[in-house]
């Protein structure tokens, strides 16, 4: 296949169709389409099922997309004729076509029931962001995150003067360069590793204040550490963290300002935890990760269910601290029900009114011990 | 490398298909198609799906369908070349080089030389399966390191050169989707998502799996897997806990339980965190009648 032209017409329709998943954004390299093709020729075809089965292993559509690939397929081979597929197809199609930028909030959605019931009330607005404040704040972060933000010990190992093992690589080498004799042994330690970070913030009305300020750390965060992940939540979960890797900060608020639509309305907080719970590959993103919650607490579901959550949560993560614009000295004891319901699963409730609390906790981990 | 036109007598998916069963493991189309693609193209193939949905059992069938031996490489985060690849083997270096005196001695031989998973299958490419399994468990660096081995089937040794395989291994590659794969490795493998199987051929993976239980035990709990993996618990069951629990309830049936009674008496087997259990216990009746029915 060393010019357009020469495609041979049989195989047009193939080629035509990883035009159109391209089209459609789904990512195929050229190697793939030559896999589909070779695919293709080895199973027959016999039928337009192999033809299917061929595209579905060497393309490999994301599992999460495979309804939309279906339906193309659908209209690329079979056309008009598929039955209702026109439109069936089409409106699957926009469905996507939104998905394609805000992916994985759709699964949690489904699963966060009552956020649904509760979702005929629940104010879908779109969102502008002001001007940045406690910019020294978000500073600081970008600053000191390397050398200040949790580490948990690698696997990989690394020369020191004092550690565990031996370094036989390097004594065998050193000891043939004597002459088969070991003047010393270097040792080796574990290399340290950045630790997962989990934020979890607030976006309802009652946090209105803060939610600006809140995804403007994030995006620091996101953007001075490896590995971050954020969702928001109030009636709904939504996972904001690969729109917060836009390196600009205006574009990745706004594109995260795309994606989250409950902006300002109630909150679920204990359905919204179980709803992450619930997706594996979320409530993986926890496991051994320092959890930070930026919430006042105020539930207006189950408080069952946050107590649920948050046992969980705890259970899983490295560290597990909740900040509360409501605290604002050490000494802080929760009043209302949903946070007293929670106190014995956090690891600490500390102070979350403003950037700069916020930041001085997260620049504390380090020195803090599992709890 | 030109794609290969059959392996062993394996001509077409159906007929992988009943080799496979014949290695007690029953795929479906999809599976069979993929499995048949990647060995008949020489590429690796990546299986990625829940726990327990048998990906796993999946290279180990494939390995003994080709009479071959399986290599499996388990991994973990900090999984490095030194246990994927190969290791020197220091301390017989440096007593070898103690012992040696004025001679001269290479101390880069072949016996000296540890193999590790990937070396062992490049080494005897047409009589070994490599599994690589839970690759999402490994870091980034791995995955980009593993990149190099699956394209282009070498290692190089710094001591020894490069060493490329004679022909295509077979390679098998699993994730269980804890983390997104990078795309470039998904691209260069055959690729298939494994769902849950439909009741039917669950049923009839669990009478394969355990010769003891009868039609109707493995239909009743195939029926009752189903519901439990649609509750919200934190692990859903996956195939082999529908085996385990099929055997366990024929076993206390045969101890003398009663039939609803066997099956909730071992629940545990099928779900095993305390908080599932006890979310689950007060609806366990209801299921398991409506199950049996």
């Amino acid at each position: 296949m060393s010019e357009a032209g020469e495609i041979p017409r049989a195989a047009r329709a193939f080629v035509d169709f990883v035009a159109l998943l391209r089209a459609n954004g789904f990512a195929v390299a050229p190697e793939q389409t030559t896999s589909y093709l070779a695919a293709i020729w080895l199973l027959g075809p016999r039928s337009l099922e192999d033809i299917g089965q061929a595209g579905l292993a060497t393309l490999a559509p994301p599992p999460e997309r495979r309804a939309v690939y279906d339906a193309l397929f659908c209209v690329h081979f079979l056309g008009g004729e598929a039955l209702g597929g026109e439109a069936d197809s089409d409106e699957t199609l926009k469905v996507q076509e939104e998905q394609a930028g805000q992916e994985e909030p759709l699964t949690a959605d489904e699963i966060n029931q009552s956020g649904q019931a509760a979702s005929r009330s629940e104010a879908v607005v779109e969102r502008r962001f002001n001007q940045a404040n406690g910019a020294d704040a978000l500073r600081r972060l970008s600053r000191e995150a390397a050398r200040r933000l949790p580490l948990r010990r690698g696997h990989r190992r690394m020369r020191a003067r004092r550690g565990p093992f031996a370094d036989l690589r390097r004594a065998l080498r050193e000891s043939a360069r004597n002459d088969g004799e070991m003047l010393r042994l270097s040792r080796l330690r574990r290399r340290p590793k950045p630790r997962k970070l989990l934020l979890l913030i607030d976006v309802s009305g009652s946090m209105k204040q803060r939610t600006d300020e809140n995804l403007e750390l994030a995006h620091a965060l996101t953007q001075a550490a490896p590995l971050v992940e954020t969702f928001t939540f109030g009636t709904r979960l939504t996972r904001v963290t690969r729109a917060l890797r836009l390196k600009r900060r205006e574009q990745a608020l706004r594109a995260a300002g795309g994606i989250v639509s409950d902006w300002d309305g109630g909150t679920r907080i204990g359905d919204a935890l179980q709803a992450f719970l619930a997706v594996p590959r979320f409530a993986g993103y926890a496991r051994g990760a320092a959890v930070i919650v930026i919430s006042d607490g105020l539930e207006r579901g189950d408080v069952a269910a946050m107590r649920d959550a948050a046992s969980k949560l705890s259970r899983r993560a490295w560290r597990f601290d909740w900040l509360t614009p409501l605290a604002t000295s050490r000494a802080f004891t929760p009043q209302t029900a949903g946070l007293s319901a929670i106190r014995p699963f956090v690891d600490e409730m500390a102070a979350g009114g403003t950037s700069a609390a916020i930041v001085a906790h997260i620049l504390s981990l380090r020195t803090r011990r599992a709890a | 490398m030109a794609p290969r036109q059959s392996i062993v007598g394996i001509d077409s998916p159906e007929a992988l298909e009943r080799a496979l069963r014949a290695a007690y493991y029953l795929a479906d189309e999809g599976v069979a198609t993929a499995a048949y693609l990647a060995l008949a193209l020489g590429k690796p193939l990546l299986l990625e799906g829940a726990p327990g949905v048998g990906k796993t059992e999946c290279a180990k069938a494939i390995a003994a369908v080709l009479a071959r031996r399986l290599i499996r490489l388990q991994c973990y985060e900090g999984i490095d070349a030194s246990a994927a690849l190969y290791e020197w083997n220091y301390p017989r270096q440096m007593l070898a080089i103690r012992q040696a005196g004025e001679q001269a001695i290479d101390i880069y031989g072949e016996a000296f030389l540890i193999e590790r998973p990937m070396l062992a299958v490049l080494r005897a490419p047409d009589s070994t399966v490599l599994l690589i399994d839970e690759i999402d468990r490994s870091d980034q660096e791995f995955e980009a390191f593993l990149l190099e081995f699956l394209s282009d089937f070498q290692i190089s040794i710094p001591e020894r050169g490069t060493l490329r395989a004679v022909e295509r291994p077979v390679v098998v590659l699993t994730s269980n989707r804890t983390r997104d794969l990078h795309e470039a490795l998904r691209r260069r493998c055959v690729y298939h998502w494994i769902d849950y199987p439909a009741a039917d051929r669950e049923a009839r993976i669990v009478m394969m799996r355990a010769s003891t239980v009868a039609e109707a035990t493995a239909k009743a709990v195939v029926a009752a897997v189903g519901k439990l993996r649609r509750e919200p618990v934190s692990k859903a069951p996956g195939i082999a806990e529908s085996v385990d629990w099929a055997e366990a309830a024929t076993l206390l049936n045969k101890g003398g339980a009663r039939w609803p009674e066997a099956f909730r008496r071992s629940i545990g087997v099928a779900l095993k965190d305390e908080e599932d259990l006890a979310y689950v216990r007060p609806r366990l009746d209801a299921i398991l009648a409506e199950a049996t029915a």
